[in-house]
């Protein structure tokens, strides 16, 4: 820290004590969010219905057969390759089932500067797994890292994510508390509902404006 | 001492008022608004219940301020994320061109960050050869123009497509006219990837500050502010000392009643959270982040008991949207950073009582805004009791140019008043005489020209009540 900002600290830190009192703190109830609670079948439909209102595509999977519906999906839409991170599991999975031909699988695992103008004109997609979702307004929950690089989720066209069934939660709330977020984050993690969009121009809805035009959840039905 | 107002912003609403272009699009914008927040609404307890918690979570906060930003300075640390406090907006800015300087940055793409604004960030690095982009397409569109956000969610909403189309053809290298705002968004989106590409840093604003953690989160739509953040290799987010809160767990409540307030969103598209710079084996994220805290008139505003509710605002905007004057005159007529009813709270406790008592007066307290503040703030109350501050020096007041408000006729007028109240003759004679010959009084005299400027007259009755009174025979018990 340099002086200034050191004076800066001290004073601003000094202002604030000398008018601090020391009343009781208010309470938090926290009741209505725990209102928010739906069995893990409903918070399926519940996830899938908030994210379809702001156009996430949704493609049904298996816990054996997903990595066809990648594979099949990205064939139909003729993309020409799919950026993943080979050293996470759902990676290496993806990895393992992909044939030879068509969509052409790139994994990211260099660091970002060493093909920063590719990843943003030469690719097509991007895929990364998801540590949960969430059922009362629709959401993803991401936690990017070594294994799946921030960017992957953000800088292709299209994002393709991977979301169990299982592990969607009720409320953004329930989900910090559940994953221990609360307690140690990672650099990064997030929440995503839908493409990247934007209503700034007369509030008309415009989607892809700088991050993906389309997010497509592949859903594995993995309820007893 | 009297500080003459230098702006006026009666006269700027009053021009703003003619303009029907203007009108029509915060009208349009407006009521849309207005109806998605209610949409998002549809239980009242549920609201009612969500408002408390918030209310009780930024409360919290505020009472825990030093402890808390002292804890997360101390997590951020931690976490490999640089601290630096700056008391003034000149301080502010200084330091971050020192930390671009120290990178040899040329060129900033910018997140939204109302702070910055605040700071006047833009301009302070352009003059020292650094290009500062703004990349929140509404941002964008109004940096084009050189024009300043009329609305702190929704910066370029007093523009129509029309409008936008027309400065897009002009400015934009190689773009044609076009009104299809799917186009228009693609245009902004070709040019802006490669800033993001380019360039040398990137800054954005915070949302809520996590003090146990050391988390800085983001809420937007658009994907410029994880752009902005995680793209170049150095990132630096300014947030004003307010915004901390003690648990990621707060965060929740407060990000759902944020999105839903601000443009009737259930959920925004992302929901950020930076707790660091790129991680052993990460391979992308800036190498370096920086956060800059900024007082700018905070902790004199936090000490006053009842003003210090200005600083629960989570900046959502609905108080602008529900407001009869700002959806009529827009928010550049404030000529100020925050419009609307936030802004007249906040603007004079920034920048003096005194200087812009013309926004402490532009209300008609009628409450709209406190009714659909998520954090509850009174904001009707906090003005009366500032319109007191601009004209008294009380004891113990710390609000900035407190008592400078006062002018000569005002004071002159109030003991006139005072002086005829005082004495029972003076008054029934000044009665006798505004009951027999006020309604002669012409529309154009001093001081009933301002109030018939936009109202009709008032008519005093033909007998005053005491008058009244005494001939029905109505005694004093
Ligand atoms: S004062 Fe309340 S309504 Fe206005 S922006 Fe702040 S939080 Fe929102």
């Amino acid at each position: 820290m340099t002086n200034a900002t050191a004076d800066a600290r001290s004073a601003i830190l000094g202002r604030l004590r000398a008018s601090m009192d020391t009343g009781p703190l208010p309470g938090l109830d926290t009741a209505v969010l725990e209102r928010r609670a739906w069995p893990a079948a409903e918070r399926v439909v519940r996830l899938r219905k908030g994210m379809e209102a702001v156009h996430t595509e949704f493609l049904d999977a298996t816990p054996a057969d997903w990595p066809a519906v990648v594979r099949a999906f990205c064939d139909r839409e003729g993309l020409k390759n799919l950026l993943f991170g080979p050293a996470s599991e759902a990676g290496a999975a993806l990895a393992d089932a992909w044939t030879p031909g068509g969509t052409q699988l790139l994994p990211y695992d260099r660091p970002v500067e060493t093909f920063k103008e590719e990843l943003f004109t030469g690719v097509d997609a991007g895929f990364t797994d998801t540590v949960g979702g969430v059922a009362e307004t629709g959401g993803l929950l991401l936690m990017p890292g070594p294994a799946e690089p921030r960017l992957m989720s953000l800088v292709p066209p299209i994002h393709i994510a991977l979301l169990r069934a299982s592990t969607i939660q009720n409320t953004f709330w329930s989900a910090v508390k559940s994953l221990g977020w609360g307690r140690r984050l990672p650099p990064n993690a997030l929440m995503i509902s839908g493409p990247s969009k934007t209503a700034d121009i007369e509030q008309t809805l415009a989607y892809g404006v700088h991050g993906p035009k389309r997010l497509i959840v592949v859903l594995v039905q993995d309820l007893s | 001492m009297h500080v003459e107002s230098e702006i006026h912003f009666r006269d700027a609403a009053a021009k703003a008022l003619l303009d029907p272009q203007l009108r029509a699009n915060f009208r349009r914008a407006m009521d849309g608004l207005i109806s998605k927040r209610r949409a998002q609404f549809p239980d009242p307890r549920d609201l009612q219940d969500l408002r408390d918690l918030s209310t009780a979570i930024r409360s919290r906060s505020l009472l825990n301020l030093p402890d808390l930003l002292e804890q997360l300075e101390a997590s951020c640390r931690k976490n490999g994320i640089q601290v630096h406090w700056a008391e003034t907006c000149e301080q502010a800015n200084e330091l971050i061109l020192g930390l671009l300087q120290a990178k040899g940055a040329k060129t900033l793409v910018k997140g939204k960050s109302m702070v910055s604004e605040e700071m006047h960030l833009n301009a302070f690095l352009e003059s020292k050869g650094i290009e500062a982009l703004e990349s929140d397409l509404g941002e964008y569109i109004i940096q084009l123009d050189g024009e300043t956000p009329s609305h702190i969610i929704m910066p370029a909403i007093h523009k129509n497509k029309d409008q936008i189309a027309r400065q897009f053809s002009q400015k934009i290298k190689d773009a044609k006219y076009t009104e299809d705002v799917d186009e228009l968004t693609a245009m902004a989106r070709k040019v802006l990837r490669q800033k993001f590409l380019d360039a040398d840093a990137g800054l954005s604003g915070v949302n809520f500050a996590v003090a146990e953690t050391g988390t800085l989160c983001l809420v937007e739509n658009e994907g410029n502010g994880r752009m902005s953040t995680h793209v170049p290799p150095l990132h630096i987010a300014v947030m004003g000392l307010e915004k901390v809160v003690a648990r990621l767990e707060d965060v929740a409540p407060l990000y759902s009643i944020l999105t839903r307030s601000a443009t009737g969103q259930a959920v925004s598209t992302y929901f950020n959270l930076i707790s660091g710079p790129r991680g052993t084996g990460e391979k992308d994220g800036p190498q370096e982040v920086h956060l800059v805290i900024l007082d700018n008139g905070r902790s004199r505003i936090y000490a006053d008991p009842q003003l210090r509710a200005t600083l629960r605002c989570i900046r959502c905007g609905a108080c602008m949207n529900h407001c009869p004057v700002y959806t009529r005159v827009g928010g550049h007529a404030y000529e100020a950073v925050y419009p609307g009813p936030i802004g007249k709270i906040l603007t004079p406790q920034m920048e003096g009582v005194g200087v812009r008592h013309d926004l402490i007066h532009g209300s008609s307290l009628c409450g709209a805004c406190a009714e659909v503040c998520p954090v509850e703030i009174p904001i009707p109350e906090i003005l009366v009791r500032l319109r007191r501050e601009a004209t008294h020096e009380d004891a113990g007041s710390k609000v900035e140019g407190r008592g400078t408000g006062r002018t000569a006729t005002e004071d002159w007028a109030w003991r006139l008043w005072a002086g005829v109240l005082k004495r029972p003759t003076l008054y029934r004679l000044a009665a006798w005489f505004a009951t027999r010959f006020g309604k002669a009084l012409p529309t154009g005299a001093p001081l009933i020209k301002d109030w018939t400027r936009t109202r009709t007259k008032p008519v005093p009755a033909r007998r005053s009540l005491q008058e009244r009174m005494r001939a029905e025979g109505a005694r004093h018990d």
